[in-house]
């Protein structure tokens, strides 16, 4: 479960990116989290992450209070995440099984566990044949169904993708949400932060809009505000 | 650390090393040549010191006993002068003695074969505990009465005591420095490998890997590059070694100095190369990535 209780978020340059933001996301919800640009979508990401430590307010992630963790914790906390990103952040010269093996390796997973469970989670993304492929041979879409499958691999209990349909084409975005709709259906929460209005209108799920750090709607349906600019 | 991850960190800092070779190189090459100077210091300051020590066993102080004194007179200085702080040993010669001595220095000349005995003096021959403080002990044992001069030979003394401490001061001095160069060249070498791969280092941070995760392959190259320096340096100090002992032996001028043997002396250079080669690549790995582990 996450839940953010009157958070605020100042940077060093005196920006105030949250304000007072205070939202709760049940486990195995499926949640849109949409605003213009500069609304506070990011922060919110980097504070669910700990990345950056909230000025006020607290943060509770899948256990973890993360307004006050310590240091060991942050590790702890980031292996109930998995993060997926516009960019899609895969290491180019690693192939696509070295991708998922290298952050299972990391959280101490055994060699037999990482031969176990890569298979598996490829399948999920529809990806089994291209374990030996490197990502540079792969397609947009392709590729973020690897990161996905990196997300997926460690079996966190929340995935947040931020702008994950970013670089990709309509009918690919509509796939790789489709994706993270039958992953959602396997009992992970789903955070997906977007600006793609059509997205969220066609999904009918939970939206909370954010706009100058402020929670401005919270509805399922689809997207309430204007203003986006992507 | 779990065994299945041991092999993983070795690949990792092994692949890291190749895929900057020209900078490993560089490190490796600036690390040998710090490991070289400080070496050759130091095995400067070990054969000053083994040189100081010969000296302090055959040094021999002498001195003479005032001419009115009868022998058993002189006898009876022994435990005065034995009994001066510094003084090891104080051995009677008499005037028949020291005349016999000096005919057998000179056997080639028959003028110095029949001298009268009377024309020497009794003697001590003293030998000292510490060699910097001969000074103070001549000061003492001329003060004695009974002892009417002192010979000794301060100049080579000081002369060996200078050269130990000078080579003593520059050998900390340049280990100090030196050890600080290699570290940055080390730290730099592995900041590139770390700017490499920070993307990855990312990833690993974001999928909840411990800092200690992170930081092993970088220990590792550090490591390696490290112990790699030391066993290049070693190979080197010792092909250096035996060359400028070979020269000091084969020149008429330095017969009198005594070079320590290698074999004696490569026990330590090698743990002492290994220990700083390994302190200095391992320091300069953690200090490289000590800034990606921060959040």
């Amino acid at each position: 479960m996450i839940r953010l209780k009157d958070v605020e978020m100042e940077y060093d340059n005196g920006t105030r990116a949250i304000r007072g933001i205070t939202l709760t996301i049940e486990d195995g919800e499926f949640v849109f989290l949409v605003g213009p640009s500069g609304s506070g979508k990011s922060t919110i990401i980097k504070l669910l992450t700990g990345e950056v430590e909230p000025c006020g307010g607290r943060i509770m992630i899948n256990g973890f209070s993360v307004s006050n963790i310590s240091g060991r914790q942050i590790p702890l906390m980031r292996r109930t995440l998995g993060v997926i990103f516009q960019d899609f952040r895969l290491i180019e010269k690693k192939t696509v099984y070295d991708n998922l093996a290298f952050v299972m390796r990391a959280v101490g997973a055994r060699p037999r566990e990482i031969q176990e469970r890569i298979p598996y989670v490829l399948k999920l993304v529809g990806l089994e044949d291209k374990a030996k492929s490197y990502p540079t041979e792969l397609s947009g879409g392709e590729q973020q169904r690897v990161a996905i499958a990196r997300a997926l691999v460690n079996n966190p209990n929340t995935i947040i993708a931020d702008e994950p349909t970013g670089n990709l084409d309509p009918e690919r975005s509509l796939e790789l949400m489709d994706l993270l709709v039958q992953i959602n259906a396997l009992g992970t929460t789903v955070v997906v932060v977007t600006h793609e209005k059509d997205l969220v209108d066609r999904f009918g799920k939970r939206v909370i809009t954010i706009d100058s750090g402020h929670v401005i709607n919270d509805s399922v349906g689809g997207y309430v505000g204007g203003h986006i600019h992507g | 650390m779990a065994k299945h991850n041991f092999g993983y960190f070795a690949h990792e800092g092994l692949s890291n090393m190749f895929s900057h070779g020209f900078m490993s190189f560089a490190a490796i090459g600036i690390t040998v040549a710090c490991l070289l100077i400080m070496g050759t210091f130091t095995l400067v300051a070990v054969n000053a010191n083994e040189l100081l020590a010969d000296l302090e066993r055959e040094n021999e102080i002498l001195a003479y006993v005032d001419d009115s004194y009868t022998a058993a007179q002189a006898k009876a200085l022994q435990k005065e002068l034995e009994a001066v702080p510094n003084v090891a040993s104080a051995t009677y010669i008499s005037k028949q003695q020291a005349m016999e001595n000096f005919a057998a220095e000179y056997p080639d000349e028959e003028l110095f074969q029949d001298l009268d005995p009377e024309i020497f003096e009794d003697r001590y021959a003293i030998k000292i505990l510490d060699l910097e403080q001969q000074k103070d002990t001549v000061e003492q044992v001329r003060a004695l009465e009974g002892i009417s001069d002192v010979n000794a030979h301060e100049e080579i003394a000081g002369g060996f005591i200078t050269v130990r401490n000078v080579a003593t001061v520059v050998c900390v001095a340049l280990i100090a420095i030196l050890f600080v160069v290699s570290v940055f060249i080390i730290s730099n070498t592995i900041k590139l490998t770390t700017f490499d791969r920070r993307d990855e280092i990312a990833i690993m941070r974001m999928v909840g890997a411990t800092n200690g995760f992170i930081r092993w392959p970088f220990v590792y190259e550090g490591f390696m590059l490290g112990l790699l320096s030391a066993v290049i340096g070693f190979f080197l100090q010792w092909g250096l070694y035996e060359a400028v002992a070979r020269g000091v032996g084969n020149n008429d001028t330095m017969q009198l100095i005594h070079i320590v043997s290698f074999q004696k002396l490569w026990p330590v250079v090698a743990g002492s190369f290994a220990a700083a080669g390994i302190v200095i690549g391992v320091g300069g790995s953690l200090s490289a990535i000590r800034k990606f582990l921060q959040v």
